[in-house]
């Protein structure tokens, strides 16, 4: 019985930082993975969601549906912000982290003027459950299917969808997707705005659970990049296996020796993986395959 | 552009009636004041910004310090150590200020202290810290450790039970606590199960509460800072993780009582020296005058009537040694009376630390989140550093101590 409850505290801890790595990270890996712009604003889509989904529950809609809102509403933020600022740099990839990073200094300093150092959260909701002397946040539970789910649907929307296939060939070779008649640009866009949904969703799951403050989107950034930078270009073969490795390593390093040796870990792991394998985990395989 | 230049003219007429009220030879006074307007401190230092042009309004309506106004230099130090150093070089060397009042996090304040020193500065530091500091150049009106933990955890040992579980955030405000809290854990025959520093910044808590759960401590000591640790509270709670939480640096801060859903912060005891709840003629007070200035203020922290208490102090000692010149200023101090009523109780200045004695009032926050006091104590000095042998009348060190790295014995 002992054994199996250390097994169970270990897999739900597991669980749980998969899930914060995944969500953090699948917005950026879509931005970065797909159109190669390092975007330094995706901790204010995910603050974003996080405002709107809260705003949403005060304003009486149910959770999920308030959850759903805060990704529609960072997306449509997505495809302005590339609209009016990351459209003319496609040819200036450097150019585009100044410019992300500008928009991320506004929006944060804009919300604390316009709303305030903080907003009341609406309470994690579902309660505990209690296995083998330890409880347990049902919530956290959702958060861990919420990962799959979404690691889920995007592998569907991708290899089964025509928005898929066209933004993977808009991808591969943008010329000739454009002559083939793709509109390269409204793909572009869209992705843009996926990438900002998948933020501002992943701000909107994790509202419930944390202190809503304008610097909030910081708080996930370093988890994201690490991801990313672990993962490579691809998310399906980069992101969910470097979230999972990622994930064993925060998760014992953390029961073991506290926050600070999980941190530690990480930022070695990602050291590590950059010293043998530079485009990161889907740069090998990929490589492997070709 | 008529009317452009006419409202111009309008004004600067405004500012020379304005200046006319404190006669002829009224040159102001300057405070600099360095506080962290945005980043992730704000939530916290906001207030004492507002704190102390409050109490500069107030001032200067009742004439100024001694006839002359009191004018504010106010730079917004963004969170960041770094800024704190350019802003102080600034104000100091640039704007020629008589004073400064500045810092929230320990961090920024080692930060900033060698540039006081260096220019022979006076830095009012208006924050519960650590401790430690034994410095000439600088006024702390915060409250310390042994004004905190001395009172809070007999009182938790008493009533809860002797293991204590103790989370801080990782640098040296955390690690220098968390020392302090050993100790008089163990001087009142309670036993540590466990301690971790959380680094600063770190929002996911999920392992943590398990460690704690692990152990099974009879009360969790929370030393949390800034907005990313303060989610422990929610997931603590959808955790339920149903201890009862003693602090020094929460509540009195930054109101997580108010920002979180009930009951999250169900049995949170902290001692402070001030928040609003305070029951009492001054307390009401303050609270009116400032939510008359600033209605939109979420929450009338410590540290705001802290400041709020600072400005009135600074005025004292002007007044009284009829200059602002650091030593003169010192001179008032040694005399060993200077004393202001602030929001929470009575405030004087320790000469020996130049640290400030406290009303500590042991906040108690319920179910409902609502703050109930079951008890307070008067006039806590501000002993520590004064038993361990700093003393500023004889020689200043300019240095933080510890209780594991104190004075030299013939310091």
């Amino acid at each position: 019985m002992d054994i199996f409850n250390l097994i169970f505290s270990f897999l739900y801890q597991f669980g749980d930082a998969f899930a914060f790595l995944v969500l953090s990270a699948c917005g950026l890996a879509v931005i970065f993975g797909m159109m190669g712009v390092i975007n330094l604003a995706h901790g204010e889509f995910i603050m974003c969601g996080a405002y709107v989904s809260t705003s949403a529950v005060h304003a009486g809609l149910p959770l999920p549906l308030a959850i759903v809102a805060g990704a529609v509403a960072a997306g449509i933020a997505g495809m302005i912000v590339e609209l009016l600022v990351i459209r003319p740099l496609y040819q200036r990839p450097l150019d585009t982290i100044v410019a992300t990073w500008g928009i991320s200094m506004i929006v944060t300093q804009g919300t604390l003027i316009v709303l305030g150092p903080s907003m009341q959260g609406v309470g994690t909701p579902f309660g505990s459950f209690t296995m083998g002397g330890y409880s347990y946040s049902v919530y956290r539970v959702i958060l861990m299917i919420a990962a799959i789910g979404t690691l889920a649907l995007l592998w569907l929307m991708f290899t089964r969808t025509r928005f898929g296939l066209l933004s993977r060939a808009t991808i591969q070779v943008p010329h000739v997707a454009e002559a083939m008649g793709v509109n390269t640009n409204l793909i572009y866009s869209v992705t843009f705005g996926l990438g900002a949904g998948l933020a501002g969703l992943a701000g909107g799951l994790y509202a419930p659970t944390m202190t809503l403050v304008p610097t909030m989107g910081a708080s996930f950034m370093v988890e994201a990049f690490v991801t990313v930078v672990v993962g490579g270009a691809d998310i399906f073969l980069g992101t969910a296996p470097a979230a999972a490795i990622l994930g064993v390593i925060k998760a014992a390093l953390t029961g073991w020796q506290g926050q600070l040796a999980g941190q530690i870990g990480l930022l070695i792991a990602v050291i590590i993986v950059i010293r043998i394998l530079p485009r990161g985990i889907s740069g090998k395989i990929l490589k492997e395959r070709a | 552009m008529l009317i452009k230049s006419r409202s111009a003219v309008s004004a600067l007429g405004v500012l020379l009636l304005a200046g006319a009220a404190f006669g002829q030879d009224a040159e102001p006074i300057k405070l600099g004041v360095l506080e962290d307007q945005s980043g992730d401190f704000a939530l916290a230092t906001i207030g004492k910004v507002h704190a102390i042009q409050l109490a500069a309004e107030e001032i200067n309506a009742a004439g100024g310090i001694d006839g002359r106004p009191l004018e504010l230099v106010e730079y917004d130090t963004q969170s960041d150590n770094t800024r704190y150093q350019e802003f102080m070089r600034r104000v100091l060397q640039r704007d020629q200020v008589d004073a400064v009042f500045a810092g929230f996090s320990s961090a920024s304040r080692e930060a900033y202290r060698p540039i006081v020193n260096q220019f022979d500065g006076l830095a009012f530091y208006n924050n519960q810290y650590e401790g430690g500091v034994c410095d000439a150049n600088m006024i702390v009106t915060g409250a310390v450790p042994e004004q905190q933990f001395s009172t809070l955890l007999p009182y938790m040992i008493e009533n809860y039970g002797p293991n204590v579980y103790t989370i801080a955030a990782d640098y040296n405000f955390g690690q220098i606590s968390a020392e302090w809290v050993r100790n008089i854990v163990a001087e009142n025959g309670g036993t540590m199960v466990g301690e971790e520093f959380i680094p600063l910044g770190v929002s996911q808590f999920s392992q943590t509460i398990q460690n704690i759960q692990a152990a099974k401590p009879d009360f969790v000591v929370t030393l949390l800072v800034g907005t990313a640790q303060a989610s422990y509270y929610e997931q603590a709670g959808a955790a339920n993780l149903g201890l009862p939480m003693a602090s020094s640096v929460n509540v009195g801060q930054g109101y997580e009582h108010k920002r979180f859903t009930p009951p999250s912060l169900k049995d949170m005891y902290a001692t402070v020296n001030y928040v609003e709840e305070i029951d009492s003629p001054a307390s009401k007070e303050f609270v009116e005058k400032f939510r008359a200035k600033f209605p939109d203020e979420p929450y009338i922290n410590q540290e705001a009537s802290n400041s709020y208490a600072a400005v009135y102090l600074y005025k004292q000692l002007v007044e009284r040694a009829k200059s602002t010149e650091l030593a003169d200023i010192r001179k008032v101090i040694a005399e060993g009376d200077v004393c202001v009523d602030g929001p929470g109780g009575q405030m004087c200045i320790d000469p020996k630390s130049q640290h400030v004695s406290h009303t500590i009032h042991l906040a108690h926050v319920t179910d409902d989140h609502s703050v109930e006091f079951p008890t307070k104590w008067e006039a806590i000095q501000p002993y520590w550093l004064g038993q361990a042998g700093c003393d500023l009348t004889v020689s200043d060190p300019s240095e933080q101590y510890t209780p594991s790295n104190p004075p030299p014995a013939n310091g």
